[in-house]
């Protein structure tokens, strides 16, 4: 689960060699959208080494590979696995199918080396906004969606615009669809680069819908929406108030906990762990007394 | 293994070398230009001829301007190279 | 006399007496738009006048017409604080017997006013004069702001010729430099080219490594102990230390902080500190954009200072005593902390000093930003390849990948760590680098000196070797 994750083109060396230091919790490597046709056997073969050569202790690895209809995604996939990405994303994920398909890849690639990346589905079609509850739950291996809204927008026929209500829709179908399903969502970046107040509208009312995270396109992006989904001292504060009011029942071996009037189930027990693990990525320390 | 055409990969950005390797008659033909000849000049020519031996290639021209790119990016712009020189894709 | 000024510059150039063998100096603050100093050259040369000291606060590319007057011998010898690349590389082929004599900003002034480097005939370049010689950089076509650096030339110079293109009537209100000090006064169509003087606005990088060391620098800053009422501070003009003031900025007005100055060397952005009220006044001098150059102008807050009040060591007192903070950059830096901004890694003179090394000799806190590597070349290393500024003076390297404090430094290396900034030991974070890039071969040092470092206490505190054209 992370606030923030970065596109890096997976076919530029002077991108890449940073990666671990923007700031972002997650750096994608593009090898789909972001590299020309004529360079997708380079872009792989760079981005494999990168990943296997560089340092990324502070990010989560994720490499979006090319879609399931073409004839790259396995070349893709082929080179990186066996350089440990963290999880692999699934571009145009229309349908569960998809899903499945990527999945048997990956657990064929598992039985050799053991371990294998979790899926996170690109919902940016029509049909993919419709099949969103099936495909998050498709496969335990489907850990989040993301919104992709530039090429919905598209299939949707409709203009894309900064107030975002051509895919209002789409974004709450997508937040409700990964929640009933227990995983993450994360929101389609904000296009226009130089517009830091926007930026900063666009993240927060993605926050408020619920969204986990948000994708940027670029480096500038990240302090803005890292802030906007950094949990407050104050959410930090309930959090840890939770998890001991959760602590204190258990050792009174009472089933029921209550907490400034409020019954506390598991969801509201899972989110508080939530925002308790973010504030420790952050380097924010936490402590839960009993 | 045989370059049987041409072929190029990478680019002339800051960060990247360009790597261009083609069909010879008479061994292995190396030239390097390179930004950071004086601190990394014989390291990347190290790293050319092993990984032309790990391919083992013993015939061929190679021609790398190079901008200052880490190890491990003049390997993969070197793979991919000899991946198209070699008409396989 | 109701008038100094002359018909020509030969005239005023014979009329002070400029023999062989003289001393002649320049300052630097029409930057890479300045005419003057190829004017002058070019007279001088016609004149036949030969075997010159040029003493110039720095030198640009567009000075590069000085080589031809080197390899002439119309020019034997050079002092210097800061020279371009291009310029510089040319210089490291050894074209001048003599080794180059670069000081510091503070240093020069202070060896101008103590007679240590006499000057013969200072050549002032004046955005506005009247025709006594009351002149000031703040108006005119041409203006650049403060003149800072040229106040120790006039003030000290056995003579003293202005060149202006814009001729005020006497007396002309607000002057810098007062008529007490000047000789001659020749007026030319243009002294420089306004777009080479002075940048338009400074933007902010874009560069996303640059802003992320600008962010750890500001935090530094907040955790450093010396963010408070009264807070002083300098910044360099480079990207991150630009972006460094913004952010800086923006803590000093979320914390309330009312600061007491800024100085240096002024971008826009320091203006805007000081117009959010994060400042009570500016000392500037030397202005890098038009924003600063109408801040001089038009805020009383904002003020023109000496290259001497700026930095001269040994004065009673200079600003850089009373500095806090001061961010710099680096070509090098060694594991000893010791920084090089006068060549870059194969020996090329690319810079200098300027007020690096008097700034941080005086600030209670040195911070130097610094990527991990350019491109492949990483930039800590165990010797640099010129000290520019000795370790014993710098306090905190910001990179990308981590922050390293000097080790005498202890208090703030803890105060770092426990505001849970990513402090690591400069030898790991140097060994962090090696791993990603390799570790670099070190390319020999040439046989003949073309540049001495002279440090602000007068020492030579290391020499700049011949790079033989390839």
């Amino acid at each position: 689960m992370f606030r923030s994750m970065l596109f890096l083109p997976g076919n530029t060396p002077k991108m890449l060699i940073n990666a671990n230091y923007f700031g972002a919790d997650a750096v994608i490597f593009d090898l789909e959208d972001a590299v020309s046709p004529a360079e997708k056997d380079a872009a792989r073969i760079l981005v494999a080494n990168i990943l296997r050569d560089l340092d990324f202790c502070r990010c989560t690895k994720i490499v979006r590979i090319n879609a399931i209809d073409t004839d790259d995604w396995k070349l893709d996939l082929d080179r990186i696995l066996p350089r440990q990405p963290d999880l692999i994303m699934l571009p145009k994920a229309s349908q569960p199918q998809d899903v499945l398909l990527l999945d048997e890849y990956l657990l064929a690639a598992e039985r050799h080396s053991g371990r294998s990346p979790g899926i996170i589905a690109l919902i940016e079609t029509a049909l993919g906004i419709e099949n969103a509850y099936l495909i998050a739950s498709a496969s335990e291996r489907v850990r989040a969606l993301f919104l992709g809204a530039e090429d919905l927008a598209a299939t949707l026929r409709c203009k894309r615009t900064k107030s975002g209500q051509e895919i209002a829709y789409a974004r709450q179908r997508l937040v409700n669809a990964a929640r009933a399903a227990g995983i993450d969502v994360y929101d389609t970046p904000f296009t226009d680069v130089n517009d830091d107040a926007g930026l900063s509208e666009d993240t927060a009312y993605a926050k408020s819908l619920g969204f986990t995270g948000k994708a940027a396109i670029s480096p500038r992006q990240l302090q803005i929406i890292n802030r906007v989904f950094s949990p407050s001292p104050d959410e930090i504060q309930y959090a840890q108030e939770v998890m001991e009011a959760i602590a204190l029942a258990k050792e009174q071996g009472r089933g029921v906990v209550a907490l400034r009037g409020r019954m506390i189930d598991a969801p509201v027990a899972a989110q508080a762990q939530q925002v308790l693990d973010a504030a420790n990525r952050q380097g924010i320390k936490t402590e839960v007394l009993v | 293994m045989e370059i049987k055409k041409a072929a190029f990969a990478g680019t002339t950005d800051s960060c990247d070398v360009l790597v261009e390797i083609s069909p010879s008659n008479s061994g292995l033909e190396i030239t390097l230009e390179s930004t950071v000849e004086a601190q990394f000049g014989e390291a990347i020519l190290d790293t050319v001829r092993a990984i032309l031996r790990e391919n083992n290639i013993d015939r061929a021209a190679l021609h790398i301007q190079d901008h200052g790119a880490f190890d491990c990016v003049l390997r993969a712009r070197l793979e991919a190279a000899i991946l198209r020189g070699r008409g396989a894709f | 006399m109701s008038s100094k000024v002359v018909s020509s510059l030969r005239e005023a150039i014979q009329k002070v007496g400029l023999r062989d063998g003289m001393t002649i100096s320049f300052h630097h603050h029409l930057r890479n738009g300045d005419y003057v100093l190829n004017l002058v050259m070019e007279e001088i040369a016609a004149l036949g006048i030969r075997d010159l000291t040029v003493n110039a606060s720095s030198l640009f590319d567009i000075h590069i017409p000085l080589c031809e007057h080197i390899r002439s011998q119309t020019v034997t010898r050079l002092q210097t604080n800061y020279m371009s690349s291009g310029i510089g590389a040319i210089i490291s082929q050894g074209i001048l017997k003599a080794p180059v004599q670069f000081r510091t900003h503070g240093g020069r002034a202070r060896d101008i006013a103590l007679g240590h480097t006499p000057i013969d005939v200072a050549f002032i370049a004046a955005p506005t004069s009247d025709p006594m010689g009351n002149l000031t950089g703040k108006t005119g076509k041409s203006a650049c702001g403060s003149l800072g650096y040229a106040y120790p030339d006039a003030i000290y110079a056995k003579k003293v010729i202005v060149i202006t293109d814009h001729l005020v009537p006497y007396p002309l209100q607000g002057w810098s430099i007062p008529e007490i000090y000047v000789d001659y006064v020749v007026t030319v169509d243009a002294i420089g080219n306004p777009n080479g003087i002075i940048s338009g606005t400074t933007q902010l990088t874009r560069d996303p490594v640059a802003l992320v060391m600008a962010g750890y620098a500001a935090q530094v800053i907040e955790n450093s102990g010396l963010l408070r009422d009264g807070f002083s501070f300098q910044t360099g003009a480079g990207g991150a230390s630009v972006a460094a003031a913004k952010y800086l900025k923006d803590i000093m007005l979320q914390k309330n902080i009312r600061g007491s100055f800024g100085l240096g060397g002024i971008t826009g952005y320091m203006v805007d500190m000081l117009q959010a009220g994060c400042f009570q006044s500016l000392m500037d001098v030397q202005c890098f954009d038009l924003k600063a150059a109408e801040s001089i102008r038009s805020d009383p807050r904002h003020q023109e200072i000496s290259a001497l009040q700026y930095a001269a060591p040994g004065c009673r007192s200079a600003a850089v005593d009373s500095l806090d903070v001061v961010i710099l950059g680096a070509t090098e830096i060694d594991t000893e902390f010791n920084v090089n901004v006068h060549t870059d890694s194969n020996g090329y003179i690319i810079g200098g000093s300027g007020g690096h090394s008097d700034a941080a000799a005086c600030a209670k806190l040195c911070m130097i930003i610094a990527p991990m590597f350019r491109t492949r070349r990483p930039i800590i290393l165990d010797h640099v390849t010129c000290i520019s500024t000795p370790g014993r003076d710098v306090d905190v390297l910001v990179t990308q990948g981590g922050i390293a404090v000097n080790p005498k430094n202890e208090a703030l290396r803890q105060r770092l760590a426990d505001a849970g900034l990513p402090v690591v030991d400069i030898h790991e974070l140097k060994e962090k680098t090696e791993r990603i890039t390799g570790v670099p071969k070190i390319p020999p040092k040439g046989s003949r000196p073309v540049a001495e470092v002279i440090s602000r206490d007068g020492a030579l505190l290391d020499s700049i070797f011949e790079v033989p054209a390839r």
